[in-house]
């Protein structure tokens, strides 16, 4: 008996997947919709960018440092990413201190006062961004209007963007479609690049890190009711691709109504949760007084998602019909 | 190709000694010979402290319906009866007998190893001799072979599976069998499905044993009723209801016995067991055991008595080499952790896998971030993450609404955690407790 043996239960091998592996491959997703936003909107987009990432690290490893008192969880990455995504949810021109308030909700309202990752009930970086909408919608609703490779903070002298004119039904000033496609167009940050947003969704699908259930339950939800709403009255209504690729849509759907902790965990109920978020979406599009919707779609049915995680139950293996 | 609808995973297979060929592990000094190396009762010794017993004869008998004989696997003087630490590591009673180094095998035994084909037994007589030999399921649950070939009333197998996926990463011994008793298992194929009254048997394997797959699809053309059928590498397929599902596409109902669904599943090591038993009226006291792991001199697949210690079977192997940090008596998603190598080999051994501390270590863990792998995994459909929260809270009622009890225990959810979240830990205390207050309701 020289051999001091481990003895542990079944299983004794794990197949190595970890949670900074999956925040890590989000990240990686995000590249394209970035380098796109520093080409169309330049400085802005790195200044802000980069104070939301810092501040929200920042903030994490202070919390948990002193005020919870436990060990750093920045290695496992979800601190970074929630800075990146509150930044693709930002104006490029938004004065910083606003962007390390928005950072400071995230990270220290929205997911630490829950107990950190996997026990927050909202997706951190909606709730900073939603936050700021509210507190300051003067700053948060001025986007400037994209310029290729500029050095300079952009003004917030803006014109209108695509959802605004969408409002108000004068759909000949809506953009080019193949400009809202790249993401020549005014905007958040991170939200107007559909086509980059979309590749790394692909990206996204081929490393299993998302399924195609929720964003395509969404896409397909708000293509339908504008579709609809379309056909009944064209005057009125846009049509549903500039739906599809205007506002923050694609990069909710992809990107933050995807997170895992605020989602359901079975297909079908992720399924019910994505049709949600776009009639939600819609709604507010199109007859509420906001511009956009998303975010507040996706709040909302972050809230309910407990409810669908209790309701939808996975097929269970030789389940017995009951008469 | 064909396999289990839900959930399941690919580990890395690891068949470091597939291909070695059987090779005999000497006698050993002493042996223990475990009383319950089967599900249900412990056998009841039959022999006193003392006593010369030859190889063969029968050391401890089933005790009621479900349990098994057991057999000595040498020939030598019963040194004691007394408790060793079984895989488990609990103490159970055994029988330990000082070794002869030369074996005197009970007359009855046919020890050459000549095909017999023919048998003319009747099904009842083929059981009777089944149940004599004290053959159980080899694969790991050990579940007595005659109550599995003798189904309750009102119910019709219909086919026979021979279980030969061996879905195990690392794990050869039924692979190396195929390929050295191809026809033997053919044969005890036949004289199984002659004691169910069954006219179709499939032999199921995983397609990471092509050459296992031809050979017994070559031997069983004569036998028309008998077919091979290659399934696609994937874990759990050795479980009887995923096994059942891969090959007739038919579920087996929550609660309700796999013969439901027509289906008999047999471990390919127990049908080799059934052929010796019948033709050459050989009892289990010897098994194919692997021994591997990557650090393993002599990795492969020995053919030992049941009693022999592990330690004996390292030693064979090459010796323990230095970086061992757990023995796995099994595969590394099933097997069990040995507290010492002084365990004997039962009936249900399979392997002795031998891990290097990195790959021994567990990593830490996280909180649950409802990511849903484990969902997405789990064969039996249930909800791992809720399980585990529900097991550390105590709720065991709403663990059985839940279903805790068709867990199967196969660890795919622990395996697929990015947090490395002990999910079967916390799964298996509640499957225990549940199982218990469910017993208690009926026994009132």
């Amino acid at each position: 008996m020289e051999n001091k043996l481990y003895v542990s239960m079944s299983p004794h091998i794990h197949g190595g997947d970890s949670i900074s592996r999956k925040m890590w491959d989000v990240i990686i997703a995000l590249i394209p919709a970035l380098l796109v936003s520093l080409y169309f909107f330049g400085l802005g987009s790195l200044l802000v960018t980069s104070v939301s990432i810092a501040s929200c690290v920042l903030f994490e490893y202070l919390i948990a440092r002193f005020l919870l008192k436990q060990e750093s969880t920045l290695r496992d990455g979800s601190a970074i990413l929630t800075g990146l995504l509150l930044a693709f949810n930002l104006p490029s021109n938004l004065p910083l201190w606003i962007v390390v308030i928005g950072a400071l909700v995230a990270i220290g309202m929205a997911k630490m006062s829950f107990g950190g990752l996997g026990n927050n009930i909202f997706n951190p970086a909606l709730v900073g961004r939603v936050f700021l909408l509210i507190s300051f919608p003067q700053q948060m609703t001025s986007w400037p209007l994209p310029k290729p490779f500029n050095l300079h903070y952009l003004d917030a002298a803006t014109g209108a963007t695509p959802l605004s004119v969408m409002k108000s039904s004068r759909f000949d000033r809506l953009p080019d479609m193949l400009d809202m496609f790249i993401g020549n167009t005014g905007g958040s940050l991170g939200e107007v690049a559909a086509a980059a947003l979309i590749l790394g969704g692909l990206f996204l699908l081929i490393r299993k890190v998302i399924t195609w259930h929720i964003p395509v339950s969404i896409l397909l939800t708000v293509y339908i009711f504008t579709g609809i709403l379309r056909v009944a009255n064209p005057e009125v209504y846009a049509d549903p691709l500039s739906h599809l690729l205007t506002g923050g849509l694609m990069l909710g759907a992809i990107f933050m109504a995807t997170d895992y902790v605020t989602s359901p965990m079975v297909k079908k109920g992720q399924v019910i949760y994505g049709i949600g978020i776009g009639i939600i979406t819609v709604c507010i599009r199109v007859f509420g007084s906001y511009p956009e919707g998303v975010s507040f779609a996706i709040l909302m049915m972050n809230g309910v998602t407990p409810l669908i995680n209790a309701y939808c139950k996975p097929k269970r293996f030789g389940e017995v019909k009951k008469k | 190709m064909r396999t289990f609808s839900m959930g399941g995973i690919h580990p890395p297979e690891n068949k470091i000694s597939a291909g070695k060929a059987i090779e005999q592990v000497p006698l050993p000094a002493q042996v223990a010979i475990l009383l319950n190396q089967h599900s249900g009762a412990p056998a009841v010794p039959v022999v006193q402290r003392g006593d010369r017993v030859k190889t063969g004869q029968l050391i401890a008998e089933a005790a009621g319906y479900i349990s098994a004989n057991i057999h000595s696997s040498v020939t030598g003087k019963v040194l004691k009866l007394d408790e060793v630490y079984d895989a488990s590591g609990y103490r159970c009673q055994a029988v330990i007998i000082e070794v002869e180094p030369a074996d005197e095998w009970t007359e009855e035994v046919v020890l050459n190893s000549t095909l017999k084909r023919d048998c003319t037994l009747s099904p009842e007589e083929i059981i009777q001799k089944i149940k004599e030999a004290g053959v159980v399921g080899m694969g790991g649950a050990s579940f007595p072979s005659h109550v599995k070939l003798s189904p309750p009333p009102g119910t019709k197998p219909e086919v026979l599976i021979v279980n030969a996926a061996e879905c195990e990463p690392y794990l050869t011994s039924d692979h190396q069998l195929m390929l050295e008793k191809g026809m033997e298992i053919i044969v005890g194929t036949k004289i199984t499905m002659m004691a169910l009254k069954v006219n179709r048997a499939v032999i199921a394997i995983e397609n990471n044993k092509p050459d296992a797959i031809t050979l017994l699809e070559r031997l069983a053309i004569p036998y028309s009723q008998i077919d091979v059928m290659p399934l696609a590498v994937h874990y759990p397929q050795g479980g009887e209801k995923q096994l059942i599902e891969a090959v007739l596409g038919r579920h087996v109902p929550s609660g309700a016995l796999p013969v439901v669904t027509g289906a008999i599943v047999l471990n390919v090591g127990s049908i080799f067991a059934n052929y010796e038993a019948v033709q050459k009226n050989k009892p289990v006291i010897d098994r194919v055991v692997c021994v591997t792991g990557k650090s393993v001199k002599k990795p492969g697949n020995y053919l030992c008595r049941i009693g022999t210690s592990v330690q004996d079977l390292i030693d064979f192997a090459g010796g323990m080499p230095d970086s061992t940090a757990k023995v796995i008596s099994g595969g590394p998603m099933m097997g069990k952790a040995l507290i010492n190598t002084q365990v004997p080999v039962t009936k249900g051994t399979s392997g002795v896998l031998l891990m290097d501390g990195n790959e021994a270590h567990r990593n830490e863990v996280y909180n649950c971030i409802r990511c849903g792998d484990c969902i997405e995994a789990c064969p039996m459909g249930l909800e791992p993450y809720l399980l585990m929260s529900l097991s550390e809270l105590s709720e065991w009622e709403a663990m059985e609404k839940e279903c805790i009890m068709n867990c199967i225990e196969c660890g795919c959810c622990s395996y697929v955690c990015p947090s490395n979240r002990p999910l079967l830990d916390h799964l298996r205390v509640g499957k225990f407790k549940v199982g218990a207050i469910i017993r208690g309701r009926k026994n009132q």
